[in-house]
């Protein structure tokens, strides 16, 4: 065997298990029925002890932090993934969504469970519109353009003195309870993980993935390609803005920095820790990438260093990302066999 | 056939230039409901060209197409195959990432097969995945093999070709354009497609077919048109394009042409 190890490979099978609870058979088992439930009530039930695991303030806010990261990390693998779109458009997502709750609470007193929703809707629309015009393009023109406009809305704010100027926009209501502040946001991120996987899922879904394919091929299917890359990038930036105007609210404030690069850099790091394509992926790499990043704190300027070597370290022994890879070892065997 | 006197399609003086090089200049001709027109040239005639002019995929440089009449060049490819006019691509543009079955999901999904029910439908649409292996099986697509299951990345030549017209198909089309359906196809794929194209045409659906097979195309096709250097050469039956003198100098060495002209 170890003379001729260059000569096996491996070999790759799916469970037996797999396969069987794919049809509607693995209601005959609880050994089935909990292959199957026993991924996802982990991931529920570990989000929802979270905040009652880690009492200390510090930590719940950084959970609250990693949620709002987790959400863009969604939208941004959504979007490049499943209609190919690549996005550097957090920042833009989380600054016009936080603006606008910021607005709506200091000067129209709307209390946040009515910014929160006016925020994600009003954002989307405001966010698609000004995307509007490079959706018929193909290529690099939708990074770079979700890329500039938040530099250019800083720009704005910033020489125009308006919308509080350098200063931001303070005094905005917190929510009632930290509870519910934890609870909302970690319930937000369940729900629109397992919507977004419905929806792709769906016959839309395959339109938004044909769209990624190959566009022509829509095209002559009679199908507006630029319709379908509207409503996905109303999707995307609804959940962006949603993110964003729950920032305003856990900061009680808004200002310049809510349009920082880092919203939309860190979220790409995120899906390439988590796996791309998984949507699940994308959230646990921000639950592993923001914590990292806060115990890192103690090394002071050093963070980033140690912070772009893990990044590097997974790119290149883990660059599938560790859900795909965890998929493959939960439905999979695995042997070597010789060739 | 009916009688009325404007044809289902008129492409008048079309003109496409690519910075200075005429790829089509001042092309004209008709499409008549329900029959099988061929569209014959060397390469770089300007044939694909064609396609794209009349399905929008590029915009005219002059001219216009009209379809029962109606002004349709300049609207978008897809406007175009929501009426009805579909196409085929010489390189075939599947969904690799998708199962053969749900590539055909998605132009049932399009706003003129929920309208239409798809091909013979009558107006009512199933699941799309039922209808979407039923047009599958219906091309040849052997479902106890799987094969309407299998990726699309997997298929060989002979089943993307079909699944390209199976697009076609899905969206319950008046034209159908082919553009070189049976190049790269072995004899007897090309043998199981010919009664395919004649069922079609059979069914009421109007066909251009570009073709590098001429002798396939002649079995099948009304009437030939020939392109040289993006100009209309002849337009006529098999026979009289055969005849020309200026089509067997376009076509000077072909070996096929010989054959089959040692045929006629």
């Amino acid at each position: 065997m170890k003379e001729s190890s260059d000569q096996r490979r491996k070999e790759r099978l799916d469970r037996g298990i797999k396969v069987r609870s794919e049809g509607i058979y693995a209601l005959m088992s609880w050994r089935e029925l909990s292959y199957l439930f026993l991924p996802r009530v982990v991931l529920i039930g570990g989000l929802l002890i979270l905040p009652l695991a880690m009492p200390s303030m510090y930590w719940q806010r950084v959970i609250s932090i990693v949620c709002i990261y987790a959400l863009l990390a969604l939208s941004f693998d959504f979007l490049a993934h499943y209609v190919g779109l690549v996005s550097l458009g957090g920042a833009f997502f989380i600054g016009t969504g936080s603006y606008i709750a910021a607005i709506l609470n200091t000067s129209f007193g709307l209390p946040p469970i009515l910014t929160i929703p006016i925020a994600t809707l009003l954002g989307a629309v405001i966010c698609t519109v000004l995307l509007l015009p490079c959706l018929p393009l193909r290529g690099v023109y939708f990074a770079i353009v979700t890329l500039m406009y938040p530099l250019l809305l800083a720009r704005v704010i910033e020489a125009l003195d308006i919308l509080g100027g350098t200063d931001g926009i303070l005094g905005i209501e917190s929510f009632a309870n930290r509870w519910m502040e934890q609870y909302f946001i970690i319930l937000m991120v369940l729900f629109l993980l397992f919507g977004t996987r419905r929806l792709v899922n769906q016959d839309i879904g395959l339109v938004f993935r044909a769209v990624k394919d190959n566009d022509q091929s829509v095209r002559a299917s009679g199908i507006s390609v630029t319709y379908y890359k509207t409503i996905a990038v109303f999707i995307a930036s609804g959940i962006g803005c949603l993110a964003g105007a729950y920032l305003v609210h856990l900061y009680m404030w808004a200002g310049l920095s809510t349009l920082a690069l880092d919203f939309s850099i860190l979220p790409i790091a995120a899906t390439v820790i988590g796996g791309s394509g998984t949507l699940v992926g994308p959230v646990l790499g921000a639950f592993i990438l923001v914590p990292i990043s806060e115990l890192l704190r103690a090394f002071g300027t050093l963070r980033i260093v140690f912070y772009a070597l893990i990044l590097l370290g997974f790119i290149i022994f883990r660059s599938e990302g560790i859900m795909v890879y965890g998929q493959r070892k939960y439905h999979q065997f695995e042997k070597w066999i010789k060739v | 056939m009916s009688t009325s006197t404007t044809p289902l399609l008129q492409i008048n003086q079309v003109t496409k230039t690519f910075g200075g090089i005429f790829a089509l200049n001042e092309v004209s001709f008709d499409l008549h409901e329900g029959e099988i027109l061929g569209i014959i040239g060397p390469n770089g005639s300007g044939k694909t060209t064609m396609v794209n002019c009349i399905t929008g995929f590029i915009e005219l440089s002059a001219g216009e197409v009209r379809y029962r009449g109606k002004q349709i060049s300049g609207k978008p490819p897809h406007k175009i195959a929501d009426m009805g006019i579909t196409r085929t691509f010489q390189i075939m543009r599947p969904y690799y990432s998708l199962p053969a079955y749900k590539n055909l999901v998605i132009p049932l999904f399009s706003p003129r097969a929920k309208r239409t029910g798809g091909w013979r439908g009558g107006g009512k649409l199933g699941d799309r995945n039922t209808v979407s292996i039923d047009i599958l099986e219906e091309l040849g697509f052997e479902r106890e093999s799987f094969v309407p299951y299998k990726k699309a990345s997997n298929l060989p030549t002979g089943y993307l070709k079909r699944l390209e017209l199976a697009r076609c198909l899905a969206l319950n089309p008046k034209i159908i354009i082919c553009d070189e359906v049976f190049s790269g196809l072995s004899m007897s794929e090309i043998a199981s497609m010919v009664p395919l194209v004649e069922r079609l045409q059979m069914e009421g659906i109007t066909l251009i077919m570009i073709e590098h097979r001429l002798r396939e195309l002649f079995q099948v096709a009304n009437r030939i048109m020939v392109l040289n250097f993006g100009e209309k050469l002849i337009e006529g039956t098999a026979e009289e394009v055969m005849a020309d003198e200026r089509v067997k100098e376009a076509y000077f060495g072909s070996e096929e042409v010989e054959e089959v002209m040692a045929h006629a």
